[in-house]
């Protein structure tokens, strides 16, 4: 079975830190295989909500995946999409739960896109692809590999958004009062009210995909 | 991967086990955060008490604020009028629906002094365009105009008629009369042909609606009508 060859093999093998680190670069979820676009444009307007949104979908991800691998030789295989959904739905009402409990206000401006982590193409994506043939461990590096690729791309986004947008960081003005004419301001800066609308948050996107493939031509695709 | 796993019966056996893990491991994490979430909810109504009088009020600071402003809270039950300090917790939606199946509604109504002034809160409660609006509707003290809304949603469209919860729209009812000119009372309607976008006439019963949100938007308007109504047994019994 495949657990004798992951036992003999190391923990954190050259092999195994692979499925931890490139989805980060060059097999991204979100720049390259271009899934889990929709949360990524919906709540990206604050890095606040980037962060807790990215650790939320590593925390559904990396535990999911667990799951998903230790229970992967007893599912069966008529019902395997129904538990797969079931498992996803479980841990991301966990995930709400938590939420609601300690960052209420923050659970309110994410609202409905912490549901419809259910329906992020890249966990059933995970589910399907590799928890359901490689042991716990190497499901676990790959859950939370894909999902920090993904909370990456959020945060990027989400980053340039806000300071943009509304010239903050984390809610902290950083350029400045836009009422009292200080800092930055003082100079004529307006903030650009329009990077806070989805549709810059395709382009910011675009505009990540873009310089990514500058950087790493094989990415490019030829046809 | 073993012949045992494609029966039907294990498929059965293995979905209702799945099912009675699953249901346990939630109820169990439900329960546990509970008495934080219930704290919350508790903690946002006193914000959104607040809001309705124009007082910004944060998480930390909501309980200290809500004692400074709010002097009285009263439970309307019918004839019978008592003083609770609980009454902000009262579950609207409840009462609501204790009235339609013949039950007296408990009415909490909240009495604030605001800049020497004393204004009378109640809460309101109806549908929007998908699903609950709900809001606090603060009155001047002569029970005839409003002197600050807050309203909120569960799920109306964003940018439409999610946008009742913002100030554009809100600050339009400040001031508004509830009263036509001959003493009758009227509500406020959400009008969307009043030619008055900005307001400036209180005295005509009417706010600008949102453009995109009128089935929300008649939602705010039947709440806040029925949402009064309710209240002006009572409020003729103050009136000397």
């Amino acid at each position: 079975m495949a657990e004798n060859k992951t036992q003999s093999e190391p923990l954190f093998s050259k092999k195994n830190m692979g499925l931890l680190k490139d989805p980060l670069t060059d097999n991204n979820p979100v720049t390259v295989q271009v899934l889990g676009i929709c949360s990524a444009l919906a709540i990206t307007a604050e890095l606040k909500a980037s962060v807790i949104m990215g650790l939320s979908v590593i925390f559904v991800l990396g535990a999911g995946n667990v799951v998903i691998s230790l229970l992967r030789n007893v599912i069966p295989s008529a019902i395997r999409i129904i538990v797969q959904l079931v498992v996803v739905a479980a841990l991301v009402i966990i995930v709400d739960l938590t939420l609601k409990a300690y960052v209420p206000d923050l659970a309110k401006k994410l609202s409905v896109f912490v549901g419809l982590i259910i329906t992020n193409c890249i966990i059933m994506g995970r589910f399907e692809a590799f928890a359901l043939g490689n042991g716990p461990w190497k499901s676990f590096l790959d859950g939370v590999g894909n999902a920090a690729g993904y909370a990456l791309i959020l945060v990027i986004v989400g980053f340039f958004r806000e300071l943009l947008g509304s010239g903050k960081l984390f809610g902290f003005p950083v350029f400045g009062d836009p009422v009292e004419k200080t800092g930055l301001y003082a100079t004529g800066y307006e903030n650009n009210g329009f990077m806070l609308l989805a549709p810059m948050a395709l382009i910011t996107l675009g505009l990540i995909i873009g310089f990514q493939r500058s950087r790493n031509k094989s990415l490019i695709e030829t046809n | 991967m073993s012949k045992r796993t494609d029966s039907n019966g294990y498929t059965i056996i293995f979905s209702v086990v799945m099912v009675i893990v699953v249901g346990a491991l939630l109820a169990f994490f439900a329960n546990f955060t509970k008495e934080d979430r219930v704290k919350n909810d508790q903690v946002k109504a006193q914000i959104d008490i607040l809001n309705a009088i124009g007082v910004e009020a944060t998480r930390s600071n909501a309980t200290e604020m809500f004692t400074k402003y709010i002097k009285e809270q009263k439970v309307i039950e019918a004839e019978n009028v008592s003083d609770n300090d609980k009454a902000y917790l009262i579950d609207v939606k409840k009462e609501l629906d204790n009235a339609k199946n013949g039950k007296t509604q408990k009415l909490p109504l909240f009495i604030a002094e605001k800049d020497g002034k004393t204004v009378y809160i109640l809460p309101v409660r109806g549908n929007g365009l998908w699903d609950a609006i709900w809001g606090y509707i603060a009155l001047n003290d002569d029970l005839k105009t409003v002197n600050g809304v807050y309203f909120d949603h569960k799920g109306e469209t964003p940018g439409l008629g999610a946008n009742i919860t913002e100030t554009f729209f809100t600050d339009d009812f400040k001031g508004e009369s509830l009263y036509d000119g001959s003493g009758n009372f009227k509500g406020i309607e959400i009008s969307k042909s009043n030619g008055d976008p900005n307001n400036t006439d209180k005295s005509d019963n009417q706010v600008d609606a949102i453009s995109g949100a009128t089935i929300t938007g008649n939602g705010v308007g039947a709440m806040i009508n029925s949402g009064i109504r309710s209240y002006l047994p009572y409020f003729s019994t103050l009136k000397k």
